[in-house]
């Protein structure tokens, strides 16, 4: 397997993302949100303060690595939830067909016709804001994708003959799917599931931004930037710093998947080679 | 003797229904399988023999169905069974090779792996003992440093190593019949041999009976005691195989043998052409009135395209379906 600079860059890009998360109180100068000094406030980046402070004279580098626990937990198990549903549901609608496949279809045009950002907006309505709601919220949304993927995947494999193979060889209907079609199809899946990751960390910054996700004054990069926002032209740094690291994540999920599926979509492959 | 047949197969009717169109694939089919025994089914493309042996095994799906007679395997009626005694017998009484070894094999699975499976699935091993039972198949079907050749992905091998794992996962868990579709068709012609000789062998030592399908009568012919030719969805003759090119009974066997290049022919040497059989197979849809080889046979006159033609048992063994049989 030989990978691409894209997915090189990206994945340095997310390993340091998660290397930040995992080790933020480490990395961080001050606490997050106690480490308040009025003192401080509104620094502009400087040797003490490397992003600056802001009105409450907390570090901004501090907020902004602490933030990347939450923006990553949220990518991450979210776009774990939404590939469970996509794939279990993609699976057993393109396996088993009939109207489980018809029904799973209608589900998933529906979902594609509500945009999903509107539907966590409602869901978190419902549910108020929270790093609890905001996995839910974002976990149930954005399966469609994944879920055709899976589907239509599950039927150019289904009548492959290994699958074939193993009906006739005594193999039950869980099993096929588990070991027959399930590990051929990962390729595509990982690769949704990376670019979806990233739509997950934008997703959380939107919905934070509106006040309906992570609330002040824990940080997320949402959240930062929403309180940030009246700032914008006087003290710039309180916005650039959460912003930049949004987007070198995004970037970095997205490059990652694209190059991704150039390694693992064989046909990409055999164009190389 | 008495004892019940391992498989019987009586008046099997397969249907093809669409919901627009109805017609019988497989019309009248009756064979038996005695235990260790060699019967082969010999037909061209589309003649109905792939699923006879789908059905044997349970697994037509729509739009064919079995639409009339009777499957026994060892007395019990397949099509009684509940799909979960199906499922144990399917791989572990009953196996199955098929004509492709390349896209038989999981892609992405280690080639042991999915011959310990099958312990796993059929008889209750633990994964441990499975890996260790899938050395030892590997080996006994000939394959050179099985305990490497099992951490191996099947692009890793070749044509012929495939089709001995495959026969390695099919007589895994020693079963009572092996059916082998086209079993050698996209190998090369001495891996062919090989891969023959050693399904034979494995097969006779183990007292497995064989259920080769094929349309190469003369490697049917080699590999098995009795063969029946299969036209159209039926079966026009069936005799032991050393008879049938003695002296077959029915004109589209005749066909069949006169097309086969034999050494120090003169269609061998170039002299002449291979004799062909004319036309081509009807399609399922319109399969002509009477006897389906009328509109292709020489031997055609006008009750051939009025009647089938009824079962006639020939005093040398065998039967065969024809109104001027030989």
């Amino acid at each position: 397997m030989r990978l691409g600079t894209s997915a090189i860059i990206g994945g340095v890009l997310f390993a340091l993302a998660i290397f930040v998360g995992l080790f933020a109180p480490w990395l961080a100068h001050t606490d997050p949100v106690m480490g308040a000094n009025l003192m401080n406030a509104e620094e502009p980046p400087s040797w003490t303060w490397w992003f600056g402070t802001d009105a409450q004279g907390r570090d901004i580098y501090s907020r902004v690595v602490h933030g990347a626990r939450i923006s990553l937990t949220v990518g991450i198990v979210s776009q774990l939830v939404n590939s469970v549903i996509g794939v279990t549901l993609g699976l057993t609608a393109g396996y088993w067909g009939g109207w489980w496949d018809d029904f799973v279809n209608g589900l998933t045009n529906l979902m594609l016709a509500i945009p999903s950002l509107i539907f966590a907006l409602a869901i978190m309505a419902v549910l108020g804001p929270g790093l609890t709601s905001l996995l839910i919220a974002l976990g149930l949304t954005n399966w469609s994708f994944t879920c055709r993927i899976a589907r239509a995947s599950t039927l150019s494999l289904k009548s492959q003959g290994y699958v074939q193979a193993a009906r006739v060889l005594g193999y039950g209907d869980l099993r096929i799917m588990i070991t027959q079609l399930l590990p051929n199809m990962v390729g595509p899946i990982i690769v949704i599931g990376t670019l979806g990751m990233g739509g997950a960390v934008l997703a959380e910054a939107s919905l934070s931004f509106l006040g309906l996700g992570i609330r002040p004054p824990y940080p997320s990069w949402g959240s930062m930037l929403s309180e940030a926002r009246d700032q914008i032209t006087t003290a710039p740094w309180l916005s650039v710093f959460p912003g930049l690291a949004i987007f070198l994540t995004v970037l970095g999920l997205n490059l990652l998947g694209d190059g991704l599926r150039d390694v693992l979509d064989p046909q990409s492959r055999s164009r190389r080679s | 003797m008495t004892a019940a047949p391992l498989i019987e197969v009586e008046d099997l009717r397969i249907d093809l229904d669409d919901g627009a169109k109805h017609v019988a694939a497989v019309e009248g089919v009756s064979f038996r399988i005695d235990r260790g025994e060699t019967f082969g089914l010999v037909g061209e493309s589309g003649c109905g023999k792939s699923i006879t042996a789908l059905a044997l095994i349970g697994l037509l799906r729509r739009p064919l169905s079995v639409a009339a007679g009777a499957i026994r395997f060892e007395g019990r009626e397949i099509q009684g069974l509940s799909a979960a005694e199906q499922r144990a017998l399917r791989g572990n009484r009953i196996a199955m090779i098929f004509q492709e070894p390349m896209t038989a094999l999981n892609p992405v699975s280690p080639v042991g792996r999915q011959i310990a499976e099958m312990f796993v699935l059929h008889k209750g091993k633990s994964w441990r003992e499975a890996d260790q039972l899938a050395v030892e198949a590997l080996a006994n079907v000939r394959v050179p440093a099985p305990e490497r050749r099992v951490k191996d992905y099947p692009h890793q091998l070749s044509g012929g190593m495939r089709q001995r794992v495959m026969i390695a996962i099919a007589l895994a868990c020693d079963p009572d019949l092996l059916i082998a579709d086209e079993p050698t068709t996209a190998l090369d012609v001495t891996v062919q041999a090989e891969i023959i000789e050693l399904m034979r062998n494995l097969c006779a030592e183990r007292g497995t009976a064989i259920l080769m399908i094929s349309h190469d009568l003369g490697l049917v012919a080699n590999v098995c005691r009795r063969v029946g030719v299969m036209y159209a969805g039926r079966i026009v003759e069936e005799r032991g195989s050393d008879d049938i090119f003695r002296a077959c009974a029915h004109p589209y066997t005749q066909g069949l043998v006169d097309s086969l290049p034999r050494l120090g022919s003169r269609a061998a040497l170039g002299r002449s052409r291979l004799r062909e059989i004319a036309g081509v197979v009807p399609a399922i849809t319109d399969f002509p009135s009477g006897c389906r080889f009328n509109p292709r046979c020489a031997r055609a006159t006008e009750i051939c395209r009025a009647t089938a033609p009824e079962t006639t048992w020939l005093d040398a063994g065998g039967l065969v379906r024809c109104h001027h049989h030989a």
